[in-house]
């Protein structure tokens, strides 16, 4: 199964789904349930989630495996985004900065 | 020493440091092919799934009007992105875009259209500003190995240019495309409007289910194209470097070839010179020898 996170909500896809084209979310977290492993999380950025014919596909601009996640500098991107919103409320690239910043902790499984 | 031995040991010894200069550039050549490669591989199926998503939309969606989709009634301005390369020792390789490019815009300008080059690549831009063309825009510095940034700004230069009322109604693509190591070819594509290609079913078609979009197939076109556009031109810029060192690799090393042989031809050239050199000189020795013996005879 698959999770991922649309610009209309969240979306499971289990298989035989009708075929879906979808727009990601900016700082979303794409989880896939498997049998018998642990899940594959991942971290990603814009993009789309296409399904058909029991196949789905993930485009995205960018991703990163919640294994792969650098969880310091992660964090250290989300202070600093966090800083920047707090001097200038309408700083919106700090705004997308703290998205992302979350979305690869989530990904990494910590707590934000 | 003879002054034409020396001259051709100086010759030689020039033609020498110039062979391993070239033969130098081929290996670096060489090894960055494979990068290139690789590098080609991997956003293969990024290029592929994204193609197969906007062939999914607009082939469900036929209703949907996007601007990007539909070609201008009375288009009036084409815009050609030419793919070319940073630095030369590459041989015909950019002569051969830019010769392309030239053909591209005789054609255009035949429709009625004028042309706005946007070109990538020192060599296109030295090329293009020394025939006093104007330019819609010009990227450099990253031919060798271009990231998806480089192709993300081309992209949105040309889309927004796309966008405007009074900007190009038109988008080709002069680059090379990377076949194999021995063989790459000079293609022209039309990446915007999309062309809508009408083909027969055979067995091994695969008709593009019918999507379900999320949020509407509208607003995932919206943003679905843009990044097609940017899809196609950084697989262009990938192939283009993969090219170019093809291309470079080729040139270099028919210029060691070359080298070598001219290397052949003059060290010949010298071992002759130094043996004429030394027939003189015995036959000089044996002369004044004989001519001193006779001296000595006639005294006697």
């Amino acid at each position: 199964m698959v999770i991922a996170k649309t610009v209309d909500g969240e979306i499971g896809i289990m298989p035989q789904h009708a075929p879906v084209l979808g727009v990601l979310v900016e700082g979303g977290v794409l989880r896939v349930k498997r049998e018998n492993e642990g899940d594959l999380v991942a971290a990603v950025h814009g993009g789309f989630i296409s399904v058909a014919d029991d196949e789905v596909s993930v485009l995205a601009e960018v991703a990163e495996l919640g294994t792969e996640v650098d969880v310091a500098a992660a964090r250290d991107a989300l202070d600093r985004a966090q800083a920047s919103i707090e001097a200038n409320q309408e700083d919106a690239d700090a705004a997308l900065e703290a998205k992302r910043a979350r979305a690869r902790l989530r990904a990494a499984g910590e707590e934000v | 020493m003879g002054a034409q031995l020396r001259l051709l040991r100086r010759r030689i010894n020039s033609v020498k440091s110039t062979a391993k200069i070239t033969r130098a550039q081929e290996l670096i050549a060489s090894s960055r092919i494979v990068r290139a490669q690789q590098r080609m591989q991997a956003a293969i199926p990024y290029e592929r799934e994204i193609t197969r998503a906007v062939t999914g939309v607009v082939s469900n969606a036929a209703s949907v009007d996007h601007p990007l989709t539909v070609a201008k009634e009375n288009p009036a301005k084409a815009g050609v992105l030419i793919v070319t390369s940073d630095s030369g020792f590459a041989g015909g390789f950019n002569a051969n875009v830019l010769r392309e490019a030239e053909a591209l815009r005789g054609h255009l300008e035949g429709r009625g259209l004028s042309v706005v080059p946007f070109v990538t690549g020192r060599k296109g831009v030295a090329w293009h500003s020394f025939r006093n063309r104007e330019m819609g825009g010009s990227w450099v510095g990253f031919t060798r190995k271009p990231a998806y940034s480089d192709a993300k700004e081309i992209a949105n230069t040309l889309i927004e240019s796309f966008k405007d009322d009074n900007g190009i109604d038109e988008i080709h693509i002069v680059s090379t495309e990377f076949v194999s190591m021995l063989t790459q070819n000079v293609v022209v594509k039309r990446i915007l409007p999309l062309e809508v290609e009408e083909t027969e079913a055979t067995e091994s078609t695969v008709i593009p289910p019918y999507f379900e979009f999320e949020p509407t197939a509208a607003d995932v076109l919206e943003s679905l194209l843009p990044r097609y556009v940017e899809s196609r031109i950084f697989t262009a810029l990938l192939q283009s470097a993969a090219s170019e060192e093809a291309a470079r690799r080729r040139a270099m090393k028919s210029a060691t070839d070359n080298a070598n042989e001219l290397m052949r031809v003059l060290t010949q050239q010298m071992n002759q010179a130094r043996q004429a050199e030394i027939t003189q000189e015995i036959s000089e020795i044996v002369g004044g020898a004989n001519a001193l013996a006779d001296a000595a005879a006639g005294k006697e």
